[in-house]
């Protein structure tokens, strides 16, 4: 049997774990919900209707896939929610077996394993194989080579946007040409993939959306900068779907825009999503391991820590009106800046959002993003005055995460955060 | 002078870099330290000072590096850092920190931080997409800034001449590297896989006209030996590097003659030449990049066809080898990511093969030594 046939045929062959009951969620939050699970149904039907279905890696612009009418799903988001789901490492397994080593980026594990054609316990992730792939390499490497695994796995197309990784805090013209360049050649690819013209008035249209999106969801972000927030930043991580997978659509917009006018509800009444009292605020820094959600929140919720900032913040901010202004706006991910922009993002959100200390994610797969992590610490720590603590985990391979190292470092964390209270009041 | 001699002397000066760069600057030759992958060091001979190879050490150990890089970082890298902040690498004066990997990438970063002081860190990332026009074209403009920083280093402007020049001389040392691979293939009773290692490692310690010169002169007496009976095991190797004597040894030791490689410190590195013809240099050295096939740290527009497995099998077939043996440089991302798709060709062209993990740090070689006299005995 090939791998295209093994896939098409796509068992399940492992319980998913217990979920638990979830809470009663605000109208925002379960419009955002819906937009997500929205994304998935509509690849899942025009699968069955015998339409096109990519896949895409997280950054790559939806915007032209929108224009194009394209259903288009986004491993990475899938991983994070099968990893959420604790099947992670039923399918990280299964990759390894196939010969894909345990250091490789746990997102591509688990998502290399199901392009395989091993199914999800997380139904409401799954995905329809994929007819061609989307890749966008501008926050690591390892996408380029995940994706030419895709493509070989179901012998399908790969559209490629390559952006280099920079070195200073601008790109320069030459940098935006080479980037506006391949831009031009996946629209030319995807005109010729969906044997339809590619349209400026409906690009402009979508663009506008992406741009709507992006203001809605960094007012959304900036609620944390109140203190006492409105919200629990933790929230932020669940809503980086919509971000992540529908950044153009109208939807998207208006579930922030409501989850927004929530929060000033909020704001007025007193309130906060955050279900307990905020004693300290805190820079959550990295992608959290996805598998251990609930043992991240508990100590936090112990000693009354809100995350009041977390990079996706500015990450996802991407606003422009043409082609042009596609190419300089994708140039700017997060593991694609400089490590001067690194800084300057993650200190301004800790000065904006009165952060106290910050928690360092040495998250083992992805080697991009942690590569840089010590020295940025030093930074904030520096810069800032603030103390920070790093712990070891991985974004979605639950093997690589201890909860008694976390809790002992959240500990060390509130401890030198009280400190600092203590010399601030003697000092006063 | 006898082969055998000729041979250790390439392999003295692959175990002697510092007294290389020592003797350069002894000279009175600017040096810059050129790390993998792809960096165009033409343009570093062509303004006449001295590219001195970095790809970590095999007597080293990591320790100040740990202040920047977590342990799940390969030892190449860590190494080199190592080795820019322990002083080894003081003779520099600048560094080339290409970013080809995620561990290069941030590691570029880390090397700009630590070296501000000591010597400029000039950064280099490649456009993958570097087939069409805008990518030959973006390639040209990484290119023409290094060649303007290499010009702040040096002192001088660099003439279109001189790097034209120096794609000659470069050309001729890769042609001379491809023809010895071919005859250390030929007659492993007379080139062990140490002393292989040793003639390839040189040339990142030596200028390559006069790399070219010696190899070229070891070449002819390597061509006028008799036919060789060799009744071993012949294999291919592959990886990014397996440059350890003592590993190399093991080979030696149970009859494995490596008849051609696919690793990126050898082979890969000297596969491309630059064209010669183009009155515009720059654009040359673009259209050797452009023309960079097989790797796996480059994009394959053509990917979803199993080229670089298939191309390996190949060349396994081409060269008569029994078996494969797989190097795999510890925490290497791209190349785990790409061992599935060797494999499945491997297994189809019927070549057996093995992988080791192998890392700078190993000081113990017994589970190769096993292993390796497993593979020998299966493939005899
Ligand atoms: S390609 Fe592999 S060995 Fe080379 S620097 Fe990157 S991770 Fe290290």
């Amino acid at each position: 049997m090939n791998d295209k046939e093994k896939a098409e045929q796509a068992p399940v062959s492992a319980e998913a774990a217990p979920v638990k009951k979830k809470k009663t969620q605000s109208p925002g939050v379960l419009a955002l919900q819906k937009v997500v699970n929205d994304v998935y149904q509509a690849a899942r039907d025009a699968k069955k209707e015998g339409k096109l279905v990519g896949w895409s890696s997280s950054k790559f612009p939806c915007e032209i896939a929108e224009t194009f009418d394209l259903n288009v799903v986004y491993p990475e988001n899938q991983a994070a929610g099968i990893a959420a789901h604790h099947d992670d490492t039923r399918l990280c397994t299964i990759a390894e077996n196939e010969g894909y080593d345990a250091d490789i980026c746990s997102y591509a594990r688990i998502n290399l394993a199901y392009a395989m054609g091993n199914e999800t316990t997380n139904e409401g992730r799954r995905m329809p194989m994929p007819d061609f792939v989307l890749c966008c390499n501008n926050i690591c490497n390892c996408m380029t080579k995940w994706y030419e695994n895709i493509a070989r796995i179901h012998n399908i197309p790969l559209i490629m946007v390559d952006i280099p990784y920079s070195n200073y805090p601008e790109v320069d013209d030459d940098f935006v040409a080479y980037v506006r360049g391949q831009f031009d050649i996946a629209i030319k690819q995807l005109e010729e993939l969906t044997g339809k013209k590619f349209d400026e008035e409906k690009f402009k249209r979508v663009c506008g959306y992406a741009n709507r999106t992006a203001n809605a969801w960094l007012k959304v972000c900036d609620y944390l900068q109140y203190k006492p927030s409105p919200m629990s930043g933790f929230d932020l991580f669940n809503h980086m779907a919509d971000v992540v997978t529908a950044r153009g659509k109208k939807e998207t917009a208006e579930a922030f825009e409501l989850l927004a006018s929530e929060l000033e509800e909020n704001l007025k009444t007193g309130k906060s999503t955050l279900p307990f009292p905020e004693q300290h605020r805190i820079m959550m820094e990295g992608i959290p391991p996805w598998p251990h959600l609930r043992e991240l929140f508990k100590p936090l919720k112990e000693h009354g820590l809100n995350v009041t900032a977390v990079v996706y913040a500015p990450a996802f901010a991407f606003r422009f009106n043409d082609v042009e202004g596609m190419a300089r706006s994708y140039a700017v991910a997060p593991n694609s800046v400089c490590l001067e922009k690194g800084v300057d993002w993650r200190s301004q959100l800790c000065k904006d959002n009165k952060v106290d200390g910050a928690l360092v994610h040495y998250n083992r797969a992805c080697k991009a993003w942690s590569g840089y992590m010590p020295e940025m610490q030093r930074r904030w720590q520096n810069e800032l005055g603030i103390p920070v603590v790093g712990y070891d985990g991985d974004q979605a391979d639950s093997r690589n995460f201890n909860a008694a190292q976390y809790e002992t470092r959240v500990q060390a964390l509130v401890e030198a955060m009280e400190e600092a209270d203590r010399k601030k009041e003697s000092g006063k | 002078m006898a082969i055998a001699e000729k041979l250790a002397e390439f392999r003295k000066i692959a175990d002697n870099p510092k007294t290389q760069l020592e003797h350069y600057k002894s000279k009175g030759m600017k040096a810059v330290g050129v790390m993998p992958y792809f960096a165009p060091e033409e343009l570093v001979f062509a303004a006449g000072m001295f590219p001195a190879g970095m790809w970590g050490s095999n007597t080293k150990s990591i320790s100040r590096a740990k202040e920047y890089c977590a342990s799940f970082y390969c030892s190449l890298v860590q190494l080199d850092l190592e080795m820019l902040l322990d002083g080894t690498m003081d003779g520099l004066d600048a560094v080339i920190t290409p970013t080809c990997c995620d561990t290069l990438r941030p590691n570029s970063q880390n090397i700009k931080v630590a070296m501000k002081n000591k010597m400029k860190v000039i950064f280099l990332a490649h456009p993958q997409n570097r087939f069409p026009e805008c990518g030959v074209k973006y390639t040209e403009s990484c290119y023409k800034k290094i060649r303007a920083e290499l010009d702040e280093v040096s002192g001088h402007k660099t003439t279109d001449e001189e790097i034209q020049n120096a794609i000659k001389v470069y050309n001729r040392s890769r042609a001379a590297r491809r023809e010895f691979v071919k005859l250390a293939g030929a007659h492993p009773e007379a080139v062990s896989a140490v002393m292989r290692s040793g003639v390839l490692k040189a040339s990142y310690f030596m200028l390559k006209d006069e790399y070219a010169d010696k190899l070229e002169a070891l070449n002819a007496e390597l061509k006028a030996l008799p036919a060789s009976d060799w009744k071993g095991v012949r294999i291919v190797t592959s990886g990014i590097i397996c440059d350890n004597p003592t590993l190399l040894k093991i080979l030696d030791d149970n009859k494995c003659a490596i008849v051609a490689d696919d690793v990126a410190q050898e082979t890969r590195s000297f596969r491309c030449d630059a064209p010669e013809d183009d009155a515009d240099p720059i654009h040359a050295l673009a259209i050797q990049f452009r023309n960079q096939d097989y790797d796996i740290l480059l994009y394959d527009k053509f990917s979803s066809q199993n080229r670089r497995g298939e191309y390996v099998a190949k060349m396994c077939k081409d060269n008569h080898a029994d078996g494969l043996i797989l190097f795999m440089q510890q925490f290497c991302d791209p190349e785990e990511m790409e061992y599935p798709y060797l494999k499945k060709a491997l297994d189809a062209a019927g070549i057996p093969h093995i992988r080791l993990g192998i890392d700078h740090q190993m000081r113990d070689f017994g589970q190769a030594q096993t292993a390796i006299q497993a593979f020998a005995d299966v493939l005899d």
